[in-house]
């Protein structure tokens, strides 16, 4: 059985279709990096997967547990808040524009899901996110507000912050697009190190290098559906589709 | 060629309309105190009542009812601000009506119905559980309180609103991502981002509820205004007591209004702080 399976998910705003009929397995252990121009509908796909966003048609089990939904007969019934947000605890999310909390420091940002969520004590959740920002380098930030962070730093309290709900899979929405480009190698040397600990992922990027180095699995979207998908060196390296070696010659031009 | 700017001076500039406009209030500050000195005021009268018990006891009841009053109108405003913006619509419908009604009619209507509850229910409780004669429930402090408390909630409302759309979806998103529930998310991570933005206007209406707090005279309520009318009526010392009242609000907004001053600068460094390196 797939860790992620997303079976059939279409979703509009309004006129726009963001995703037509969208299928995708990720495997236990599998890195899958999503590429596409802007507006592909590839973070909106992440969104339904931990069900941020309310998928008009279709769905997505998890280890065959149907996210957002209880299963009547042929009917899918909407389950209610707290129970969705229990099954989100199962995946971590990584933000593009880090979305870190403000008004807590490193530490707390870490801190605030195992202990207000997780229900953990408070000796615990701290030893814990300590050790997750030495993981992420930044066990010296852990008393330092957002604001005086640099964003490489920002968004590695980032990935710290997912990982400290211990998820079963890591969704990362174009981590290192809002960063300058010096910044970019220290998150994705983070993001390196997760995919080589075994931890099922899922990675929005523009980053190809990345990709073909880290992707167990590359697909291509574009105007809400899946264009091309196959091994990281097949799709980036021969794409089949038109449109996928149009993308490729753009980004890496 | 141009001069060499080191060798000139700026000289002010002549402001005639200053000195014009000083001349003008002079005038008429002088004919103000001339008025006063000549009228019909016994200044002694004023300055024995400042602090006549009966004033104090009005001035403290002027004061806790505008904590209480406040305190209610808060916990209802976040109330109803945070059912607006859920996505059952049978919570957005009730906080819309709650906003509608009590901004809608007039706060001394709204108090002259709290005051006479009893005309409508005689009786209160819950069945079974207890019960009581409103007329015992509903004393002036009572009706003052959910009055002044009740209608406050529904402005308060619109200010915690803006608030919490200041604040960045991607920071709700984000707490529910770790597994928040919505609520969760909004007490924890929205609201306390929010009071930035909701704290100026609430001090601005704090002082005022202070002022707000004389209109409960009309129920009854024993508050500055209603205790000097009292006395008042037993004296004909009508305008010494409305001096006398008239300055301990302007003593109770001049205080609160230093300390709003304060709580807003203090905001403000949390604020230029955080953008600061370590
Ligand atoms: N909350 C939203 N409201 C309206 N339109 C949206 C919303 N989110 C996404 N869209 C639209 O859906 C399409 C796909 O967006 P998105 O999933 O963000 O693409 P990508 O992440 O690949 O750039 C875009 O046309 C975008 O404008
Ligand atoms: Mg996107």
């Amino acid at each position: 059985m797939p860790m992620v399976a997303v079976r059939h998910l279409s979703k509009s705003f309004g006129a726009v279709k963001a995703l037509t009929d969208v299928s995708l397995d990720v495997a236990k252990g599998e890195v899958v990096c999503l590429l596409g121009p802007s507006g592909s509908g590839k973070s909106t796909l992440l969104r339904c997967v931990n069900h941020l966003e309310k998928p008009d048609a279709g769905a997505v089990w998890l280890n065959g547990e149907l996210i957002g939904y209880r299963r009547e007969g042929d009917r899918l019934l909407e389950l209610p808040d707290p129970q969705v947000a229990r099954q989100r605890r199962r995946f971590g999310m990584v933000f593009q524009r880090f979305n870190l909390w403000p008004h807590r420091t490193a530490l707390q940002n870490v801190m605030e899901g195992p202990l207000r969520v997780g229900r953990r004590p408070a000796r615990e959740a701290r030893e814990r996110a300590e050790a997750l920002l030495a993981r992420v380098g930044l066990a010296d930030k852990a008393d330092a507000w957002p604001a005086q962070l640099s964003g490489g730093q920002q968004q590695r309290v980032g990935i710290a912050r997912a990982l400290a709900m211990e998820p079963e899979v890591m969704l990362f929405d174009e981590p290192t697009s809002a960063l300058d480009p010096e910044l970019v190698g220290e998150v994705l040397a983070v993001m390196r190190d997760l995919a080589r600990s075994g931890i099922t992922m899922m990675v929005v990027t523009h980053e190809v290098g990345f990709a073909r180095e880290v992707a167990d699995r590359v697909v291509f979207m574009d105007a809400g559906t899946v264009v091309e998908e196959g091994p990281a060196a097949q799709v980036l390296g021969q794409p089949r589709q038109a449109r996928t070696r149009a993308f490729l010659s753009a980004v890496l031009a | 060629m141009l001069p060499d700017a080191r060798t000139l001076r700026v000289v002010q500039r002549r402001r005639p309309g200053r000195w014009l406009a000083t001349i003008l209030v002079l005038a008429l500050l002088a004919l103000v105190i001339r008025a006063f000195a000549l009228g019909q005021i016994e200044w002694s009268v004023v300055g024995e009542y400042m602090t006549a018990p009966v004033i104090l006891a009005g001035l403290v009841n002027t004061l806790v009812m505008t904590v209480c009053a406040m305190a209610l109108g808060l916990a209802l405003g976040v109330l109803a601000a945070v059912m607006s913006m859920s996505p059952n619509p049978v919570m957005v419908g009730v906080a819309k009506f709650y906003i509608w009604f009590f901004r809608g009619t007039p706060l001394l209507l709204q108090l002259l119905l709290w005051f006479n509850l009893a005309l409508i229910f005689p009786r209160l409780g819950i069945p079974g559980l207890f019960e009581a004669r409103t007329v015992d429930v509903i004393t002036p402090f009572v009706a003052t309180w959910l009055g002044l408390g009740i209608n406050q909630g529904a402005y308060t409302a619109e200010v915690v609103r803006s608030g919490i759309l200041s604040v960045d979806r991607g920071q709700a998103e984000a707490a529910q991502a770790v597994g928040m529930t919505r609520i969760q998310a909004m007490f924890r991570i929205v609201l306390p981002q929010a009071l930035r933005v909701i704290v100026p206007p609430v001090g601005n209406e704090v002082v005022s509820m202070v002022k707000l707090t004389s209109v409960a005279s009309v129920i009854q309520f024993s508050e500055i205004l209603r205790n000097a009318q009292t006395i008042y009526y037993a004296n004909a010392r009508v305008i010494e007591l409305l001096i006398v009242a008239a300055a301990w609000y302007l003593a109770a907004v001049t205080v609160l209004s230093l300390f709003q001053a304060m709580l807003e600068r203090r905001l403000a460094r949390g604020v230029s702080t955080a953008g600061r390196p370590a």
